[in-house]
């Protein structure tokens, strides 16, 4: 179905309306009444012992209300901010120390949480901030994950010797050595993936306010995930029961994982608003959404390839050295652990996998979650060696692929790190690609480029990702504190109105558009009359939120349930009002009728005989036709794709141009393709910043965030990015309702290993991300002195 | 405290700001109109983009006191009647915006080419582009939706 608004087809977007006439209400839109504002003192060194705090004259700065510190936090009791993650699969329990909401005695990164002033005004709580003054003690200070165990290195925590979080492993070291040992061709490389800062644009905000008379709370705040920030505040940081605290995440202008954890800033506003007797409103700056937001990747990592004299996989063997930052976050190690080492598989068979992470802490803002979350780590790695495994051994970059990819009727697929994957035909996929991109032209554009002065290069990726996060019993086995299931609600009203009350959360996706659809295609009612609710915790039942690609495989799938439930008791209702039995009545197309006969319900009839049952079968069903479900995946999906990049250098400069991209994937059954091609672009140029542009930067000394704003950290840019050539095949998943398999992330994990191969290939270097002017151009004067 | 006063979106508009008051400061917290967002504290974004006498602007560069007696259109007052403005109808039938922050300021830019440059070349719009960062969409339907509403075809 293409046309119309069901599955398919291209509809445009419900909330589009409000976000193009400056109608949408993001968190900083919302205004309480007499509200009074926060502002942070934060700490200006990495690493530093606190001896006093004199906070006399910013009390008494005009318009201050209160000043706080970890004294105040710590004396009304409140809880430590919470990590909801420790892995399994490690060589003992992780190291835990706690993360006050306010320092106690130490700051541990620039930019850890000092002090807290709420004033009448903004500009008031500014200047009384700086009224502050604050007995630091400098301490030594270490920001590289690779250096973090040393014993030279200063200790960052008491509860964490030698700084480490967790060694992790997973697959058999034993059968890798052995394939290793017995290996035609070993292919090496030494790698860093490049510490990003997601930068929704979008700064975080929070509102804290406290009700008096029913003891409880409100948080407004730019959260992925309102319910489990509730869980996390309520039950560890503020103590109260979760119905005292309500959550709610109106429009939120862009997540990429920034948005996952529960923020100190959040505990804060709420716990003061009730110590000020005012609602407290908070607004990051950037800077501090540089300083202080989640932090993504930032792995140190040796890998090795085995390969036999055909150019088969035999093995391959990872060792990553990956940080956590100074504190750890609410998913903390699992993007380093688990959602890394269980899809270096890739689309291959490799028979013989092993991965040993070190995970540690060093003293920088907390790591977590970045749109892919440790498979974009993984998918680099693994494309990098094949890549380079290829012109090693002289096998064309396809064939390589080719002769090592799961064969599709080899599905399920279990590989020897944990997954199995359900479905995928990947062959179809390459096919599209080569043809799409005219690999076999590459050649000739080659020679052109070089005839005006420039290096061509072309690479692939062949990536597969594990989304759709999860199965809850798999959530539970790895070291998750909840499950991953999601929550649907379907009510109706009398008139034929429908609400759905989803636990996903969108922030930017688009699913007050997608999740009606599925509406429309399941029921038959027009798409006008559907509504998505989302993201306040007292309107939606439950939900664990959007990150993983989850929103439509989970999210989606838990509506389609609760859609079929409906109809379920829809067709009862029918039967009593056809005067038939209930096996009888067929529902399609939003009727429901006898089989073999013209008499038919339509569906908007049916909402209104069960909402005013007057003619019902009370003795035998409630009235009402609303329905919950909570959707549990069987598996995680697996969606799949090959892109490919080609690149332009010029070697006077060493700028980088990216000339074409070429991205086929398969995402399963696509509801919208108008907006999965947009998560598709959007997904690339994410993953092309980080491999090109992108690279957050602390001083190795001093442990300062040298990329501190737009004007250090750089963003792509409108011209820095070319049109994008996509394409697509559908697997359908085999075990959720809707035959989908999400597509958040696929960009950013197939772009950057697809990019630094086809820089690779231009130069003839190995080059580690970002591909700056700077470094490409030094690549380039070292190859050309060895040469001499 | 001085007082500025303009002309916003065909209203007068007129308050008693701070002398360091920022132009979005005074639209947002002022008057209320919270469609121009704040991204970042550099000038670098673009999320705040208004019209100021009919030239985009970033609004978190200038004082409101700087744009006393000024013609400032925001996002709020590009639709007339209820009726999307051709770039605003443009970028929504192209899914030129995903989670709506960067939008406002992207529209009001995008407007501002248009009465510059009535046909401009993809290259043009993309470099003109560089003053507005967006993170969801990779720019690929917002070139498209400013193509479309300079009536280009095939963008």
């Amino acid at each position: 179905m293409t046309e119309g608004t069901g599955i398919g087809a291209r509809v445009r977007r419900t909330e589009d309306n409000r976000f193009l006439t400056g109608k949408g209400r993001y968190t900083d839109d919302i205004n309480r009444i007499g509200q009074a504002y926060a502002c942070f003192l934060r700490s200006p060194h990495a690493h530093a012992k606190i001896d006093g705090i004199d906070t006399g004259a910013a009390k008494n700065a005009p318009g201050v209300i209160a000043v706080l510190t970890g004294d105040d936090v710590a004396a009304d009791g409140l809880g430590g901010i919470p990590c909801g993650f420790s892995p399994t699969g490690t060589q003992a329990p992780q190291n835990a120390p706690p993360r006050p909401a306010l320092v106690q005695g130490k700051a541990c990164f620039v930019g850890d949480l000092v002090a807290m002033v709420i004033a009448d005004n903004l500009n008031q709580a500014k200047d009384a901030v700086e009224l502050i003054q604050v007995d630091y003690q400098e301490l030594p200070a270490n920001v590289d994950p690779a250096k973090a165990t040393d014993p030279s290195t200063p200790r960052i925590h008491e509860a964490a010797e030698n700084n480490l979080v967790a060694e992790w492993g997973i697959g058999d070291k034993e059968a890798a050595d052995q394939a290793f040992a017995q290996a035609h061709h070993v292919t090496k490389l030494d790698l860093i993936n490049n510490r990003q800062i997601p930068n929704a644009m979008e700064p975080r905000c929070s509102i804290g306010e406290h009700d008096e008379a029913n003891e409880s709370y409100t948080l407004y705040t730019t959260s992925q995930n309102p319910h489990v920030t509730r869980l996390l505040l309520a039950a560890f940081v503020m103590q109260i029961p979760e119905h005292k605290l309500r959550v709610v995440s109106p429009d939120v202008g862009g997540g990429f994982g920034s948005k996952i954890p529960h923020y100190p800033e959040e505990a804060l506003v709420t716990w003061s608003a009730k110590k000020v007797g005012r609602p407290v409103k908070w607004t990051a700056d950037r800077s501090e959404s540089f300083l202080s937001d989640t932090h993504g990747r930032d792995h140190v990592t040796r890998a090795e390839l085995a390969l036999d004299e055909n150019g088969k996989f035999l093995a391959l063997r990872v060792h990553t050295a990956a940080s956590l930052g100074a504190y750890l976050s609410t998913f903390g190690a699992l993007s380093t652990t688990y959602l890394y080492g269980t899809v270096l598989s890739g689309p291959y068979v490799i028979p013989a996998i092993h991965c040993g992470v070190t995970i540690v802490f060093t003293n920088t803002a907390p790591i977590d979650a970045e749109r892919g979350a440790g498979r974009p780590e993984a998918t680099y790695l693994v494309e990098r060696l094949v890549e380079n495994a290829a012109r090693e051994m002289g096998i064309d970059r396809a064939d390589i692929r080719r002769r090592n990819f799961i064969p599709a009727d080899a599905f399920p697929y279990q590989t020897p790190v944990v997954l199995a994957y359900d479905s995928g035909n990947y062959d179809p996929i390459l096919d599209m690609a080569l043809k799409s991109a005219d690999y076999a032209g590459f050649e000739a554009r080659s020679a052109d480029a070089k005839s005006r002065g420039k290096l061509r290069g072309i690479g692939f990726s062949t990536y597969i990702e594990a989304c759709g996060i999860a199965p809850s019993n798999v959530a539970g086995a790895i070291g998750a504190g909840i499950g991953l299931y999601e929550s649907a609600e379907i009510r109706f009203a009398v008139t034929g109105a429908v609400s759905v009350h989803t636990g996903s959360h969108s922030h930017g996706q688009g699913h007050e558009t997608t999740f009606a659809q599925i509406v429309v295609d399941r029921l038959g009612v027009p798409f006008d009359n559907v509504e998505i609710v989302h993201g306040d915790t007292a309107r939606v039942q439950w939900g664990h939120g959007t990150y993983g690609s989850r929103s439509l495989a989970v999210g989606g799938s838990a509506i389609a349930v609760a859609c079929d439930k409906a109809i379920a008791k829809g067709k009862k209702v029918a039967a009593h009002l056809l005067e038939a039995s209930a096996a009888d009545i067929e529902f399609k197309d939003g009727n429901f009728t006898v089989s073999g006969t013209d008499k038919s319900k339509s569906f908007g009839e049916i909402i209104g005989a069960a909402m005013v049952p007057h003619n019902f079968p009370l003795d035998e069903m409630e009235p009402g036709l609303d329905q919950r479900a909570f959707y549990d995946p069987k598996n995680f999906t697996f969606p799949a794709g090959c892109h490919i990049c080609e690149v332009e250098i010029d070697p006077d400069t060493g700028r980088v141009a990216v000339v074409n991209w070429t991205a086929v994937d398969d995402f399963g059954k696509i509801v919208n393709p108008m907006i999965v091609e947009g998560q598709i672009h959007g997904g690339i140029a994410h993953g092309i910043g980080q491999a090109l542009l992108e690279n957050c930067v602390y001083d190795p000394e001093t442990g300062q965030l040298v990329t501190g704003s737009y004007m250090d950290y750089c963003m792509p840019r409108a011209d820095d990015l070319p049109n994008f050539n996509l394409g697509f095949t559908e697997t359908l998943c085999p075990h959720n309702p809707l035959g989908v398999k999400g597509c958040g992330e696929a960009g950013a994990i197939a772009a950057p290993p697809a990019l630094i191969n086809a820089v690779t290939d231009a130069i003839g270097v190995d080059i580690d991300m970002p591909a700056t002017p700077e470094k490409v151009w030094r690549a380039l004067q070292s190859r050309a002195q060895a040469a001499e | 405290m001085p007082t500025v006063s303009m002309t916003v979106n065909g209203q007068p508009a007129a308050g008693e700001v701070e002398g360091r008051t920022l132009l979005v400061e005074f639209l947002r917290e002022h008057l209320r109109l919270t469609g121009t967002h704040v991204g970042c504290d550099t000038s670098q974004c673009g999320a705040c983009v208004v019209h100021v006498n009919g030239k985009s602007v970033k609004s978190c560069t200038m004082l409101a006191a700087q744009a006393d007696g000024a013609e400032v259109t925001t996002i709020e007052g590009l639709a007339t009647n209820g009726e999307l403005h051709p770039m605003q109808a443009a970028f929504k039938e192209h899914h030129g915006l995903q989670c709506g922050f960067c939008t406002p300021g992207m529209v009001m830019s995008a407007v501002d080419l248009l009465n510059t440059n009535a046909n401009p070349s993809e290259r043009e719009i993309r470099e003109w582009l560089e003053g507005n960062i967006c993170r969801c969409t990779g720019y690929n339907n917002i070139v498209k939706a400013i193509q479309a509403a300079a009536g280009q075809t095939g963008g």
